[in-house]
């Protein structure tokens, strides 16, 4: 019984819609955009900022047009001069608590509260007075919380334990004194946070960041001495073209490339062959663990942001994560063994630079697991999709224009399932396509494994290969892993592999994404498809679309590691991990 | 069995009648002894331990001590009663340890009562009898003073001695039916605890002559109803502060012991339940609570009916009900006072309400600085429990409630009802969007009901005397009384309850005594810090929540402060602000920044810094305050801006034109000069101004370093010879 229809009047024109839609999506319908900010429809109303506000017949007070559904007759004004002013003062009083440092801050020309008192027509201050003063907190190798810059629209600790399902963030202290931070306001380091930067790609100003490495990328871009080497993460290719106004879901490969021997560096590789090596590994991993009766299911380890929270919320759950460091860190300790052998370089003159979508990634870079035997870094720094933009901005790249370039051999060469890895659902597929012809000893046909792509979050799936009937799993977004795992504790079902991806969308949604282009949001659905889209197209476009067919993979495991899954390459190439505190409360 | 729920309220009454009537307290004389947080600070318990040692040093076994909770007026406390059969309650105040000496001693041994110590004894003398004639104007009745004063006039005519009898004037009795209404008067004539009905003079006469002059009791006029708080009336009804009231909400304070389920009983305790869970209807009481028009008591005024009618809608079985005792207003008090000193009514609202909106869990929300109050409703909890009054098959009628306590941490913004929840929950407590309502969705997603302490007070009353009656207490649109916590540059201060339609005047003069000193009314601030200032000249204004709100201001929980003509408006906006800035949750813009930058200019102008176009930022801000904020709390947090601005702008402009505080409050507008004409050089000012900024010589006049001055007013105060202007 399909409820009737609602005819309401915004600004004079009637518009019908159906009973629920809120005076924002109903102006929408009729080309109005109301001006907001703490509003997100990814997540949970908070109705803070009030600058949704629009005057309704009849109400004495204003109403906050994202949480007010409509009502038969309401008569809306979005736009009168009251309205207009009360909206202009509100974003004053914002401004009027924030530090007057536009020009000199990481997201000048992209800051959504900058933008707003440009549209409401801030151009003079009535009431400025006292400033809030709070120190920065950098103490997290990966998030830097500005609270002074914070202006409390709440979408980070929503991002947090909505989306995230870790509840770091929280709201201490009240009235102006508010300030959003870790419980008992200890430090980032010392919290559950589990680095995976979402808070910094829903805040609408500068109040979190990446930790910057682009300053140390410089110095040993300047640095002669300092064999310089980059690789980019799959992900990367299908993102990094928004920040040059190309429109999303632009495959730049050949223009990245290009970009980065440009600024300079020596040779520029491909995650991509990492994530291929960990496929090798991991679905060797995951035969083995079928063989040998588990432990199972398998949690795939790719996701840094996923691996923190095992540490934190689910320390129970390790020994079945898989022991293959991520692809970043399988490609560093590469290009430090096996190409520093080959060009006779010493390991210490390569300085390895990640471009990541991740901030997790920073974190992990400098995991004591992840060091050389002299206590250097495999990653020396890792750069977010953002930091690589401003740095090719910073250099006067003309990026549109740049021709294609190619990656640099042995390690800058992929098959099509390294490409999924930076999307949902992709590492899944990557291992199935070498698992299936591992365990049935023959060639299997299907390639594309769309039933594992979690484009809703959370998806579970049975895969038949030969005589094994995998039961299947991918999430995303780490309230969707806290589902998948609470089942895995209780028992209630078996699993064989789950793939696990912190960010919502897997990577293509990472911490260290552009800012969404004008008309979109943060973890809007449309732009993950496309991101996704430009990803799926780049593997359909290869002709070697398994991971274990990469002919410099066979070579490098003839030439340097032996046997897959053997000694040396579970030296170098596998890591641990260990329970951390502070333990997340679930 | 259809009669089993009365039949278990009669053996509860049994019982407790047993063990009322076992005190023998109708042959003995009575120490009663207020006992509350408020009468606790002034002393009451070494008060109280200072009787007990008399009366076992004593030998006297016919003396009983015991406990009541407080009747809300703090200011007099430890208030004292003394109760000797036949003779009229006196009541002491402020008592100490040596006045209980002499009252143990001189009245209590020798009858004699020591009339200087009697409660506001400037207007109270001890007489043998006193006649109360209601005064209620609501019902239509016009004639209470004219009769008080015809009566009067009988009794001089009859020659009787005036020492010896008291005529007052009292407040509703709620005596009328409904088809009496405006056509008689009600006379009670006290220690007798007879109430007379009056509708002529010859009914007059007819009481003087018998009742006055033969001590006869003039059958035929007598009514048989006891009018609703008739034991409050019994006991303090000749204290002008109280007689003009109404208690209803507060009928058992300072009446009934709140530690003993017996005593609430035989006042009449739980019979509104038995009714209510005998009839089994639970839309008959909702019905009845819409018919007395009872409105929220915390504030907001939303009908009581509606908001019970609007759960019982949900489809949702699970539901909640919520007594909201989280008192923040700061002098507000009237939650604890009842809940310290009735806690068995408050839950018997809320079981009632319980049954009524079909809850199976209530929680009372209380902060945690009121120990005494959680201990007390903790203690009532368990005696219902024990009693059959709480948990499964209430009363024998099979239904079932029960009731948790939860403490506030004391954060204003959790009185509203969204952050109530949130707190309750576990959560930070901080307002959400509305709607969904919480009677659509409130406690953990489930309908819940949230009516503020003083609401479920009334509860019981209105099922005991009916809706009807309830409501023409009150005015046309809300019935019933509100409690207001009365309090500023007022003779009397304390709790009154008074029916919603009295005007401030009432309030102010007839109850409250005036203001102090003679000195001149200047606003009333009513509902806290969220209300506004209604200038005296508004002094005849009806008090109900419309016409709080026109004036500018809220009825809110019910704080009222006098102001006078030495409070500067500017300072005491000043004042509330900073309390709502302070308290802002700091949830959404406007109230989170904008209390702020409104505070900020009040500090600038208070300072004497504040210019005319501070006035227009002023009201910018404020208006976009109210009209933006999130909750009611930062909707109404500019009301004292909104409503001094309105009506005292003369005073802000002199603060920022011509840089002075018509008041003399803000210390940065004054200046201090020696007048050379009448200075004579004594050197007090001198020899105590901390800055050291006065010099002059011995016998010559002084002066009055205007740049190194504090202004402190150390001199002014000093003076002898008021040679120290302060302009």
């Amino acid at each position: 019984m399909a409820e009737k229809n609602i005819k309401i009047t915004i600004d004079g024109a009637t518009v019908k819609v159906p009973p629920g839609t809120t005076i924002m999506e109903a102006a929408e319908q009729l080309g109005i955009r109301i001006p907001r900010l703490c509003y997100h429809p990814g997540l949970s109303l908070e109705g803070a900022c009030r600058v949704c506000i629009v005057e309704v017949k009849g109400m004495p007070f204003f109403m906050a047009s994202c949480s007010v559904k409509v009502w038969d007759g309401m008569e809306v004004q979005t736009n009168s001069p009251e309205i207009r002013q009360a909206r202009r003062d509100i974003v004053e009083l914002l401004l009027d608590n924030h530090p007057k440092e536009c020009q000199t801050c990481e997201r000048d020309g992209n800051c959504e509260l900058q933008n707003l008192a440009y549209t409401m027509g801030v151009r003079e201050r009535y009431f400025e007075g006292k400033r809030k003063d709070l120190p920065e907190d950098d103490t997290s190798a990966a998030v830097v919380r500005t609270p002074e810059k914070c202006i409390l629209c709440g979408r980070c600790f929503r991002v947090c334990s909505e989306i995230q399902g870790v509840n770091n963030l929280s709201q201490h202290h009240r009235g102006f004194n508010t300030v959003v931070g870790p419980a008992n306001l200890i430090n980032m380091d010392d919290s559950v946070c589990i680095q995976c930067g979402q808070c910094i790609n829903v805040c609408p100003t500068a109040a979190f960041l990446e930790k910057r490495h682009t300053d140390d990328v410089w110095k040993a871009l300047a640095d002669p001495k300092k064999h310089v080497v980059v690789q980019t993460a799959p992900s990367i290719r299908a993102a990094i073209g928004e920040g040059f106004d190309m429109p999303p879901g632009t495959p730049a490969t050949g223009k990245m490339i290009t970009a980065l021997r440009r600024l300079g560096f020596d040779a520029v590789f491909d995650t991509n062959f990492g994530a291929d090596m960990t496929i090798v590994e991991e679905a060797h991993e995951l035969v083995q663990r079928l063989k040998n009766n588990g432990p199972l299911p398998l949690l795939t380890s790719c996701s840094p942001g996923w691996i923190n929270f095992m540490e934190k919320f689910f320390p129970e759950l390790i020994p079945n994560a898989s022991t293959c460091k991520s692809p970043m860190g399988m490609l560093s300790t590469l290009a430090k063994t096996y190409y520093a052998q080959k060009k006779g370089l010493d390991p210490k003159d390569i300085y390895m630079v990640g471009v990541m979508p991740c901030v997790a990634k920073k974190y992990e870079a400098r995991r004591p697991e992840h060091m050389m035997a002299d206590g250097r870094p495999y990653t020396d720094a890792v750069l977010t999709t953002r930091e690589m933009i401003w740095m090719i901005k910073c250099y006067g790249i003309d990026f549109i224009n740049l021709s294609n370039g190619e990656f640099d051999l042995p390690l800058g060469f992929s098959t099509g399932a390294a490409d999924l890895f930076g999307t949902t659902g992709g590492v899944m597929e990557a291992a199935l396509r070498t698992a299936s012809e591992w365990i049935t000893g023959e060639s299997v046909d299907k390639l594309e494994f769309t039933e594992v792509r979690a484009v809703e979050g959370l998806r579970e799936s049975t895969v038949q290969i030969g005589d094994y009937t995998l039961n299947v799993a991918v999430a995303n977004g780490l309230i969707n892993a806290k589902t998948i795992l609470e089942r895995v504790i209780s028992g209630e079902k078996q699993y064989h592999l789950i793939e696990i991806m912190a960010c919502p969308g897997g990577c293509i949604g990472g911490g260290g994404q552009p800012y969404p282009p004008k008309g979109m949001k943060v973890l809007d659905p449309a732009l993950l498809r496309l991101r996704a889209k430009a990803l799926y197209t780049i593997d359909e476009n290869k002709q070697l679309r398994r991971s274990h067919e990469n002919l410099m993979i066979t070579q490098l495991y003839e030439d340097f590691l032996g046997e897959i899954g053997g000694q040396k390459a579970h030296d170098l190439l596998h890591t641990h991990y260990h329970a951390r505190l502070p333990r997340g409360i679930l | 069995m259809p009669s089993s729920v009365q039949e278990f309220y009669q053996t509860l009454v049994a019982r407790a009648e047993e063990a009322f009537a076992a005190r023998e307290e109708g042959k003995k004389i009575v120490i009663q002894v207020g006992s509350a947080t408020c009468e606790h600070a002034a002393g009451s318990r070494e008060v109280l331990d200072e009787f007990r040692k008399h009366i076992i040093s004593s030998g006297r076994k016919d003396i009983v001590l015991r406990q009541t909770g407080c009747t809300g007026r703090c200011s007099r406390e430890p208030i004292v009663g003394v109760f000797i059969p036949g003779r009229m309650p006196v009541k002491y105040e402020r008592v100490d340890r040596e006045l209980v000496h002499d009252i143990f001693v001189q009245h209590v041994q020798g009858g004699a009562p020591i009339t200087e110590h009697v409660l506001d004894a400037e207007q109270n003398k001890v007489s043998e009898y006193e006649f109360l004639f209601c005064d209620s104007s609501r019902c239509g009745w016009q004639g209470g003073l004219r009769i008080k004063d015809v009566f009067t006039e009988k009794l001089r005519a009859a020659g009787v001695d005036m020492e010896r009898v008291k005529v007052s004037l009292a407040s509703c009795f709620g005596a009328c039916g409904k088809e009496l209404a405006g056509t008689c008067s009600h006379v009670l004539v006290r220690p007798l605890k007879i109430l007379y009905r009056v509708k002529s003079e010859a009914d007059l006469d007819e009481i003087v002559q018998k009742q006055v002059l033969k001590g006869k009791i003039v059958e035929q006029l007598r009514v048989g109803d006891e009018p609703v708080s008739q034991e409050f009336f019994d006991v303090y009804g000749d204290v002008a502060f109280f007689n003009r009231q109404s208690r209803v909400a507060l009928r058992n304070n300072g009446v009934v012991d709140p530690e003993s389920f017996d005593e609430f009983i035989h006042y009449k305790g739980f019979k509104a339940l038995a009714t209510v869970l005998e009839r089994g209807d639970p839309q008959w009481v909702i019905d009845e609570v819409t018919k007395a028009r009872l409105r929220g008591r915390g504030g907001g005024g939303f009908p009581t009916g509606a908001k019970w009618t609007s759960a019982t809608k949900n489809e949702e079985k699970i539901r909640y009900i919520i007594c909201n005792a989280d008192e923040g207003d700061p002098g507000a008090f009237m939650d604890r006072s009842m809940l310290e000193s009735d806690p068995f009514n408050a839950i018997e609202g809320m079981i009632i309400g319980g049954f009524a909106v079909g809850a199976q869990r209530g929680f009372i929300y209380i902060r945690a600085e009121y120990p005494l109050a959680i201990r007390r409703i903790q203690h009532a909890m368990e005696l219902c429990h024990k009693y059959g009054i709480l948990g499964e098959n209430i009363m024998n009628s099979g239904f079932a409630f029960d009731i948790e306590i939860r403490l506030g941490a004391g954060a204003f913004v959790c009185g509203e009802e969204t952050a109530l929840i949130r707190s309750i929950e576990g959560e930070r407590g901080q307002p959400r969007i509305r709607p969904p309502y919480p009677s659509q969705s409130g406690l953990w997603g489930k309908p819940t009901v949230i009516n503020n302490a003083e609401t479920f007070a009334n509860i019981a009353a209105i099922i005991n005397y009916g809706g009807e009656w309830f409501n023409r207490l009150g005015t046309e649109k809300s019935g019933g009384t509100k409690v207001f916590a009365l309090a500023g540059k007022v003779r009397h201060t304390g709790l009154v309850e008074v029916p919603l339609g009295t005007t401030l005047r009432e309030i102010v003069y007839d109850i409250g005594g005036g203001v102090p000193k003679d000195k001149k009314l200047k606003a009333i601030q009513t509902g806290g810090p969220a209300g506004g200032c209604i200038p005296a000249k508004w002094a005849d204004l009806a008090v109900d929540f419309d016409t709080l709100t026109q004036a500018g201001s809220i009825m809110g929980s019910g704080g009222m402060i006098v102001l006078d003509e030495d409070d500067c408006m500017v300072d005491i906006a000043k004042f509330y602000l900073s309390f709502s800035q302070d308290e802002s949750c700091g949830k959404c813009t406007p109230c989170r920044e904008g209390t702020t930058r409104i505070l900020e200019i009040l500090e600038k102008i208070t300072g004497g810094d504040g210019t005319v176009e501070d006035l227009d930022r002023l009201e910018r801000l404020a208006k976009l305050v109210n009209r933006s904020s999130l909750c009611g709390l930062g909707r109404a947090a500019p009301n004292p801006v909104l409503s001094t601005l309105k009506h005292f702008r003369a005073e802000y402009l002199a603060h920022v034109v011509d840089k002075r505080c018509p008041s003399k409050r803000c210390k940065a507008l004054l200046h201090y000069e020696i007048d050379a004409e009448k200075c004579i050089g004594c050197t007090v000012c001198a020899r105590n101004c901390p800055a050291e900024c006065i010099a002059g010589a011995r016998k010559t006049a002084h002066v009055i370093d205007a740049a190194k001055c504090v202004k402190c007013g150390r001199c002014f105060e000093v003076c002898r010879f008021d040679a120290v202007i302060r302009t």
